[in-house]
């Protein structure tokens, strides 16, 4: 029995893209029957968003008002009593992703595979370890479906075109009752999403304050691009936490990235490994982040910065 | 109430770890360990709690060969009380380092467990959510704000919309993430101390919990290098390459 499930996520209104780089990553697997799952309260927008990703068969909406905001303490056991149906359960590496399948792989009773990068075979698989400094190849045993996340930066989004057939499902499990959504803050800038932009633009602590970041708000604004921060500048509150990139932050794959005032730690280039450019800015010359930027400008980002904005 | 702090040594993160040529596994002979940071995270926590009077006891625990000790002392130098090692010198995945701490939480029934959001060697972020599992009990994870009252915790969340906070009932399971607090410095007094303070060794096999099938390492390797850049020296030139990319 070669069947994936796919746990999809979503707002609501959007299917998030961690959703189809999950099925683009799965493709590695050759194996035909995808399933997408979905839980939410109100399905029938993000139900025809998944049933267009390419590579889908067959999408399950289970509607109910238990999941108006995904809790993994609710969600597990409903993946868990899915789980006899499927040789391969998936999710994207999101903090989602990463709350919620650990806790469906020990109901299930197995170790799971975090952050694949590359699928080998259907049970052999290649993830970062040490912040990246090493790949390890792992193997999942037999006799047990492998349960896993997909590092989204490690894929491209799976296209659209696909017509899968969209089914409703029951809720299996019982809501626990002992963890309660009580509400989530932030969000809701007004530019690109740091997880899937194209360009990304980041300051780390040479920006000094969060009056200062309107340099970086700024060029941003002016390139299209999303706003990311080393988490030296979170922690000085410069910027909220969920534009930290790095190690425990958010790992991108931008087709241009900009470390502006960003020295260059190993934790935070975890985070820029698969951008495709990376510019640096910084006014010193030894800063480790030169080593592995395409292209490095010395000089004083307060300068140099407002310049660029103007000459682009 | 009690506290349960999971321990893990790890490589220091200052460290640059290298794979072995042989492709066998990373070098960690004579290389710097430590608590890893978020567990000290988990652990100053635990203890501020305890400081405001709203838990009686912290422990620490950590898996591992008697080296673990050394780390289980730093975790009683800055303030837990009692520290008990698991001893066993193979390496624990994440499902069955949970069911080793679900017969720690039996023996000991603390009112929260407090463990780090990911483990800086094998970046796994599973062993929390993979106790709360088994224990049937709430997790809160990537906390950045932990507050208690009535049984309840009312947590804030790191998560990639921003910040989501969940309330939970005690007994219940919670990983710290970076911003939770800062861990204080220990004071050589405190590592006198800490020289005094109990720390039992539980043998694994007597604890009885059930190994899982482990993932199998077939091959490790250096990532993909960056091919190395060059530096521009204008604003001009970079905006030539850039074009030259079709990236402008
Ligand atoms: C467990 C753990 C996890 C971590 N996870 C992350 C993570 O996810 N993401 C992350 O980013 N970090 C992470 N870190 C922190 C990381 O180690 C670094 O401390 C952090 O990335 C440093 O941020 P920074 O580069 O902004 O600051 P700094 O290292 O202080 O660098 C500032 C740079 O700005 C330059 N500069 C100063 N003034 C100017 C100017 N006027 N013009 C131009 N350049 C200037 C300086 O030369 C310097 O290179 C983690 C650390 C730990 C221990
Ligand atoms: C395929 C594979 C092969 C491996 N091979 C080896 C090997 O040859 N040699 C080797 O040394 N290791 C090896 N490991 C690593 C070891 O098994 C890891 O400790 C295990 O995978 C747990 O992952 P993690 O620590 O990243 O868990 P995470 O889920 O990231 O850890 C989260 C938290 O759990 C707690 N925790 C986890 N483990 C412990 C522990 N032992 N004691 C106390 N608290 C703990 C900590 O609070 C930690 O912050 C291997 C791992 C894998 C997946």
């Amino acid at each position: 029995m070669a069947k994936v499930l796919i746990i999809g996520e979503h707002d609501g209104h959007n299917l998030n893209p961690a959703t189809a780089k999950t099925v683009q990553g799965a493709s590695g697997l050759h194996i035909d029957d995808v399933d997408v799952v979905l839980f939410g309260s109100d399905l029938d927008a993000v139900a025809a968003q998944a049933a267009a990703v390419a590579g889908v068969q067959r999408v399950l909406t289970v509607t109910h008002d238990d999941f108006a905001h995904p809790l993994a303490a609710r969600i597990a056991p409903e993946i868990a009593a899915m789980a006899g149906d499927y040789s391969h359960i998936l999710t994207g590496s999101t903090t989602l992703g990463k709350d919620l399948l650990p806790r469906a792989a020990a109901l299930i009773g197995v170790n799971q595979v975090s952050d694949i990068m590359e699928v080998l075979d259907a049970r052999t698989f290649k993830r970062p370890i040490y912040a990246g400094n090493a790949i390890v190849t792992v193997q999942v045993p037999e006799g047990a479906p492998v349960v896993g996340t997909i590092r989204t930066a490690s894929f491209a989004a799976a296209g659209e075109g696909g017509s899968a057939e969209i089914v409703a499902a029951e809720a299996r499990a019982e809501d626990p009752g002992h963890t309660r959504f009580v509400r989530v803050e932030g969000g809701g800038g007004d530019g690109p999403d740091l997880a899937s932009a194209d360009i990304v633009i980041s300051g780390g602590r040479a920006l000094g304050s969060s009056d200062n970041f309107a340099v970086i708000h700024s060029l941003a604004k002016k390139m299209g691009a999303a706003v990311g921060a080393s988490r030296a500048a979170v922690d000085a509150g410069y910027v909220p936490n969920e534009l930290q990139v790095g190690q425990t932050g958010k790992i991108i794959a931008p087709d241009l990235y900009f470390a502006i005032g960003i020295s260059g730690a190993i934790q935070h280039l975890t985070g820029i490994k698969d951008a495709g450019t990376i510019v640096a800015i910084n006014k010193d010359a030894e800063a480790p982040i030169f080593e592995i930027a395409d292209f490095g400008l010395v000089g004083d980002l307060f300068e140099i910065v407002p310049e660029l904005e103007k000459a682009l | 109430m009690k506290i349960l702090v999971t321990i893990k040594r790890v490589v220091d993160y200052n460290v640059r770890v290298r794979v072995k040529p042989d492709g066998s596994g990373v070098e960690t002979e004579g290389v710097k360990m430590s608590i890893n940071p978020f567990d000290e995270i988990a652990l100053e926590e635990a203890l501020r709690i305890k400081e405001r009077g709203e838990a009686e006891e912290v422990i620490v625990t950590s898996i591992g060969g008697n080296e673990v000790q050394q780390q289980l002392r730093t975790g009683l130098a800055m303030g837990a009380d009692r520290a008990i090692q698991v001893e066993t010198d193979q390496p624990v995945q994440p499902l069955t380092a949970a069911r080793i701490l679900l017969k720690l939480v039996e023996k000991e029934q603390p009112g929260i467990v407090f463990l780090g959001k990911q483990a800086i060697d094998d970046d796994c972020n599973q062993t929390g959510q993979m106790l709360a599992a088994l224990w049937g009990r709430p997790q809160a994870t990537f906390a950045s704000k932990v507050e208690l009252a009535d049984g309840k915790a009312t947590v804030t969340r790191e998560v990639d919309a921003g910040l989501e906070v969940n309330e939970v009932d005690l007994p219940a399971v919670m990983t710290s993430d970076l911003r939770l607090n800062e861990p204080r410095f220990v004071k050589l007094p405190d590592i006198m101390k800490a020289k005094r303070k109990p720390l039992e060794t539980l043998a694994l096999a007597d604890l009885g919990a059930e190994p899982a099938a482990d993932l199998v390492a077939t091959a490790y390797e250096p990532p993909p290098k960056r091919g190395g850049g060059k530096l521009v020296a204008s604003v001009a030139e970079l905006i030539g390459e850039l074009k030259n990319k079709g990236l402008l």
